[in-house]
């Protein structure tokens, strides 16, 4: 290669090092730097002080082994982060290998695909409150329900609880799924199947020791997605959960509409921190790289 | 490994009146074959021929529409692949990309529940038998295209099969790699005391392997027997055209094959010559097209006048001697003796 040559690849990536360095990394510093700032209840001000990441983990320790507020909160995000995670994981694996393995069709198959993106047809708020006339003390389903006799009262947990959040994630999250496994089981050859039924595996002998290891790298891309979404959200978990549950993310909106931008950034790299700990144990078992 | 435990040939198959249909489309049609226990059969025919099915079909990833397969005796019409003591070798060899080659030769054993160290022990010994033993650590992708196909062929064997099928065995390998793994194959198989089912399209293979050929032509078997049967007494102008070197001519009546080596070619103004002894040479006037030279002599491509192309094989000797050009007129010759009537006609 000659020098010219080598010049010529920096040059062709240097438009996408200029998109990501303005609006990912700039932010990202500035994130940074103002986690250090100080505030008071009507100004902010440029310090370097760890006030603020103190702030986040008040109490933590002093009350251990009590949670303070900020574990609970993490607890609770993690807790909605792990069971989403594995319905979407169960639903998103089905689905991408019903599509792939079982539909011979491509059209078919690409029309089921296409069906799996309905949910993004309209906007994430509207969906969401979507859910309430059908979910609701006398939406459909406690009609149909009670109407059915198959209780008497309509039930309340049915929306503004941990389950109308975990469904509304499921619901929403599924397609993040089955796009990456999907891809990754699109890749195995037939033939393995075939030569794994020869060698006289069951059904689910395949599925462990051939489908399931060699679409480990759309598993670890579709978990990614789900966990960043999940880990970071605020919007669902406020209007599913009626504004009652608490998580990570809405610790931060609320310091932001109080304007209390240091802490709330604090809070961000520390989630940031969390969630690149999480991903960083995802790749430890699957090599993404493969899949690139 | 080595014969069965006493000693005697195995894998005896039987199909009984076997159909397949797809969807309406038949694709194999009344197939009735006997390849006995310990035997190398080729089943050769063009694409869509229906060998690949018949394959499949014995090794249970197709299940018969009608008919019975039997094998050491036993109906295996019905049964899953593994429970019929056959072995595929997929043409592509369907390595397990994610497992090392012991863990790939080790897998059906692994399926069956095997432990850890007595499955690779073994995976290693066949290993061994395919002179693979160096390289059992390694991933498939890391491998030649000839050492993939020897870990397949271990990986196949070790679940010590009575038949070994295989899909186009040949097909992935460089021309001078195919005949070494060609001659590998048939002293394996003699040593095993097996019988190998090998698909291929090219009757080369099939001649050089097979102690039975089995030629099928649109779902059915056009001929079968030994590679001379095919080759010296070919029962339709289908087989003579698709074993090759034979010339199928349409004599009105009937139809006759000459191989090529047996057909002659003079020039027709050297028609005469036929006189030295050679009376009642069956001759045909022609057009030479084309000339090419065949390192073992030059084939000669000749048109008749009724169109039909015929081909001539001369020693370097003969052809130099005869003074052959491209576009000259020329008389075809062979003796009857080396006429092969032929049924159904030169279609």
């Amino acid at each position: 290669m000659t020098i010219r040559a080598r010049w010529t690849s920096y040059w062709q990536a240097t438009p996408l090092v200029v998109v990501l360095g303005i609006f990912f990394v700039l932010p990202l510093l500035v994130m940074l730097a103002v986690s250090f700032w100080t505030y008071t209840g009507y100004s902010i001000a440029p310090a370097f002080v760890t006030d603020n990441y103190r702030d986040a983990f008040d109490g933590c320790a002093s009350q251990f082994p009590t949670l303070c507020t900020t574990f609970r909160t993490y607890a609770s995000t993690l807790k909605f982060c792990v069971i989403v995670w594995a319905l979407t994981l169960v639903i998103g694996f089905a689905i991408a290998y019903y599509l792939t393995f079982m539909i011979r069709s491509n059209t078919v198959r690409l029309m089921l695909a296409l069906l799996c993106t309905i949910p993004f047809w309209t906007s994430n708020v509207i969906r969401m409150i979507s859910w309430i006339p059908l979910l609701g003390r006398n939406g459909l389903v406690n009609q149909a329900l009670v109407g059915a006799g198959f209780i008497h009262q309509p039930l309340d947990w049915l929306l503004y609880s941990d389950f109308s959040v975990i469904l509304a994630f499921v619901h929403i999250n599924t397609v993040f799924m089955i796009v990456p496994i999907a891809n990754s089981m699109a890749r195995i050859d037939r033939s393995l199947v075939e030569a794994a039924y020869d060698s006289g595996a069951t059904g689910w002998q395949t599925l462990r020791h051939v489908i399931i290891p060699l679409a480990k790298s759309g598993i670890a891309i579709g978990s990614i997605f789900v966990i960043t979404v999940v880990m970071g959200d605020f919007i669902t978990i406020g209007l599913m959960g009626g504004q009652q549950i608490a998580s990570a993310g809405k610790v931060i909106q609320t310091q932001i509409s109080a304007l209390q931008f240091p802490i709330a950034a604090a809070n961000a790299i520390v989630l940031l921190a969390v969630v690149l700990m999480i991903i960083a144990l995802l790749v430890r078992f699957i090599d993404i790289r493969k899949e690139l | 490994m080595a014969l069965g435990e006493d000693g005697e040939a195995r894998g005896k198959v039987e199909f009984v009146r076997v159909s397949k249909a797809y969807d309406g489309a038949i694709a194999v049609h009344d197939v009735d074959l006997r390849i006995p226990a310990g035997c190398y059969c080729c089943l050769l025919g063009p694409s869509g021929c229906g060998k690949s099915t018949s394959l499949r079909m014995l090794a249970g990833h197709e299940i018969a529409t009608s008919g019975d397969i039997l094998l050491d005796d036993r109906n295996v019409t019905l049964l899953p692949p593994a429970r019929r003591s056959t072995s595929m070798m997929f043409q592509s060899y369907a390595l397990f990309p994610h497992l090392t080659v012991a863990e790939n030769v080790a897998f059906a054993l692994r399926m069956r529940g095997v432990g850890k160290a007595e499955r690779l022990g073994r995976a290693r010994e066949m290993l061994k038998l395919v002179d693979l033993s160096a390289l059992s650590e390694r991933r498939p992708a890391q491998l030649s295209g000839g050492q993939q196909q020897r870990v397949a062929l271990a990986r196949a064997l070790i679940t010590s099969p009575s038949v070994l099928l295989l899909d186009e065995p040949l097909s992935a390998l460089d021309p001078f790699l195919r005949l070494r793994v060609r001659a590998e194959l048939k002293r394996l198989q003699k040593a095993l005391g097996i019988s190998f089912v090998h698909v291929t399209h090219s009757q080369d293979e099939a001649l050089a392997l097979s102690d039975l050929v089995v030629l099928m032509n649109a779902g059915r078997i056009e001929q079968q027997g030994t590679a001379e049967d095919l080759f010296s007494r070919p029962r339709t102008a289908f087989v003579a055209r698709f074993i090759g070197a034979h010339n199928v001519i349409d004599l009105g009546d009937r139809a006759v094959a000459v191989r090529t080596d047996r057909t002659a070619v003079l020039p027709a103004s050297g028609v005469s010559r036929f006189a030295d002894g050679d009376v009642g040479r069956m001759a045909r006037p022609a057009v030479v097209r084309a000339v090419e030279y065949a390192g073992t002599g030059f084939a000669v491509h000749l048109v008749d006048e009724g169109g039909a192309e015929l081909s001539a094989l001369m020693s370097e000797g003969d052809f130099h001697r005869a003074a052959i050009g491209e576009g000259e007129s020329v008389v075809a010759s062979w003796a009857p003796a080396d006429a092969h009537a032929l049924e159904g006609g030169a279609i």
